[in-house]
């Protein structure tokens, strides 16, 4: 009776998947001498090893973290009934930056912190600050209630975990470097562990999700609505508002401030396929990932043996592509509200 | 205040001592009212009255003081999802969702009657094909909201509050943006739901699609001056005070139709 409803997101998330794997196979055989065909990498230990414990979790940890992003982007846009919401805008970017920061400041002036201990304290850091954030939103809106009252309390701590950053950058400039390539995002750095605790992460905050996205449809007709058909509002907003900072806040610690995977995601979605939110975020989730690894690609391979910072590379192809979307089709079709 | 106290299976919705803010304004007045099940009540007033408010504090939707009971039972009583079933609302649109298809949008409104993430049932879908082909919106249900007209939109969300069946159904200002076929078709579905059992309130600001009501409740500044019959002639002279004189109710073809009061008229200034 609903296959005219069905079909098309079905056909767009076997679509996702299967160029997620395209893209994940293509991501263990580039490498910074170029491409590498697998019967190469399989008659040389020395490249397995390096596809093994370099190529392969980068590549799968720069597709959770797309993937974590995408789905905070879809919750946070039916969340907040704003199709320009995107996961950093409870303050969660802000806070992790100046955990960074501090973090940075605190362990790069001892002599005794190893490299992974800098690399476990800033991760550390990083999703303890995006946390605190918005928690710290959530006290000064007093509660989730009122949804202006949130994003501006939301705009507030951004701006002033953003000054305490700068603060911190101007006593000690020589964090500069270190800072920059966090606020641009990398997937460099990312080893097995931390693609086992996005994954880990990711499939905890899409089960939430999927169960909470009855409440995302009901508050698209508005929050009275919602209430009338009997949700309980309060308690499901507080929930999604969790899901949203666990999935950013996971992904930040990771890879950093990766710019627009998650706005864009949930737009490149509506734009193929209309779903009701469970599949909304499922469908964005899998494009982010999808999104976030074509764009690690391209930054491992496009000036080789260089790298591009990859939330660079987001920046640039998901804001050129939905541009073109929007100039291609009519304003509706890409979310935009009166 | 007319209504007389009646027994409670009659009562379908019954308010004491209601008051309720917006910022810092009193918007309902300590005010008391009675809805009468199986019947129409229209409720009327000049803006700024608290209608909305009022249907809001009904349903259950706003903090307020006093109390409601629904069914002879105080509202706060009622767990959210049964209190879902009994009591449909529809609200002046708060204009979102444009990215949900027509029939999803319809769909919402069998949420009370599902489990949590439950698969529709056959009835379900029997019920949102129902209320869609009554609101005439079925040939758009593969449409989004987004790509409707105004009052194409106001029909599908219409068909949502139909489609949740309940026994008592809430509507604020159903009618905007409707063109008058399809306000005549709002008439016929209200009268065949009414025929059946089912407690429909409006507030409603066409006076004349009011007065096809069984009920008339006149509000001003947050409280009840009357509350009557639509047919009594006290009740039209009670609204023809709360608008100050500036319509007159007229007998036209069997019905009561509500004009501009010639004295109101811009060339013979009434004040």
């Amino acid at each position: 009776m609903k296959q005219w409803v069905r079909q098309r997101p079905l056909a767009l998330a076997a679509g996702l998947a299967l160029l997620s794997l395209l893209l994940l196979g293509l991501g263990a055989c580039v490498g910074s001498t170029g491409l590498q065909s697998v019967r190469e990498v399989w008659s040389d230990a020395v490249a397995l090893q390096i596809v093994w414990d370099i190529r392969l979790p980068r590549s799968a940890g720069a597709w959770a973290a797309g993937a974590l992003l995408g789905l905070a982007g879809a919750v946070a846009q039916g969340l907040f009934r704003n199709p320009l919401a995107d996961p950093y805008l409870l303050g969660s970017a802000a806070g992790a930056s100046l955990g960074v920061c501090v973090a940075l400041a605190l362990l790069g002036a001892s002599p005794v912190a190893a490299p992974w201990m800098l690399q476990l304290g800033t991760t550390g850091a990083a999703f303890v600050g995006a946390t605190a954030a918005v928690l710290l939103t959530l006290a000064l809106a007093r509660g989730v209630q009122q949804t202006l009252r949130l994003l501006l309390a939301g705009v507030v701590v951004g701006v002033v975990l953003g000054a305490a950053s700068s603060l911190v950058l101007l006593v000690q400039p020589q964090l500069m470097q270190a800072m920059q390539g966090f606020m641009l995002g990398s997937t460099a750095l990312v080893g097995w562990g931390a693609c086992v605790l996005m994954l880990g992460g990711w499939c905890l905050c899409m089960a939430l999700a999927w169960g909470l996205s009855p409440v995302l449809d009901g508050l698209s007709l508005g929050e009275s609505t919602a209430a009338s058909l009997g949700l309980p509002v309060v308690p499901m907003r507080i929930a999604l508002v969790l899901v949203l900072a666990l999935a950013t806040g996971t992904a930040v610690a990771h890879t950093g401030l990766i710019a627009f995977v998650g706005l864009a995601a949930p737009h490149l979605v509506r734009a193929f396929a209309r779903a009701g939110h469970a599949r909304l975020v499922l469908l964005s989730s899998l494009m982010g990932g999808a999104l976030l690894l074509g764009a690690d690609l391209l930054a491992r391979s496009l000036i080789a043996p260089q790298e591009l910072p990859v939330g660079v590379l987001t920046a640039v192809l998901g804001g050129g592509y939905l541009l073109w979307l929007m100039h291609r089709q009519n304003p509706v079709a890409v979310g935009s509200k009166p | 205040m007319t209504a007389t106290l009646q027994p409670a299976a009659l009562v379908a919705l019954r308010a004491q001592g209601l008051g309720a803010r917006l910022g810092s304004t009193q918007v309902l007045q300590g005010l008391d009212l009675q809805i009468e099940a199986a019947r129409w009540t229209s409720i009327v007033g000049p803006n700024g009255a608290g209608k909305s408010t009022l249907l809001k504090v009904l349903a259950g939707l706003m903090a307020h003081t006093g109390v409601v009971h629904l069914q002879g039972q105080p509202l706060a009583a009622w767990p959210a999802r049964q209190r879902a079933q009994q009591l449909a609302w529809l609200g002046q649109s708060e204009g979102a969702g444009d990215d949900l298809t027509v029939w999803d949008v319809a769909l919402l409104g069998r949420l009370p009657h599902q489990a949590w993430l439950g698969k529709p049932r056959p009835e379900d879908y029997a019920a949102v094909e129902h209320a869609l082909r009554q609101t005439q919106a079925w040939d758009w249900r593969e449409r989004t909201l987004g790509q409707l007209s105004g009052g194409e939109r106001q029909r599908v969300l219409l068909a949502r509050a139909l489609s949740v069946q309940a026994p008592v159904l809430l509507m604020d200002e159903p009618l905007v943006n409707l063109d008058p076929p399809h306000q005549a078709d709002w008439l016929h579905i209200v009268r065949t739901l009414v025929a059946r059992g089912t407690t429909v309130v409006s507030v409603l600001h066409e006076i004349s699609m009011a007065l096809h009501a069984d009920t008339l409740v006149v509000m001003a500044q947050g409280r009840i001056c009357h509350q009557g019959a639509c047919a009594d002639p006290a009740s039209h002279r009670a609204l023809e005070a709360v608008f100050e004189g500036r319509i007159a109710i007229h007998a036209v073809q069997g019905q009561w139709v509500a004009l501009p009061a010639t004295s109101a008229l811009p060339s013979q200034p009434s004040d």
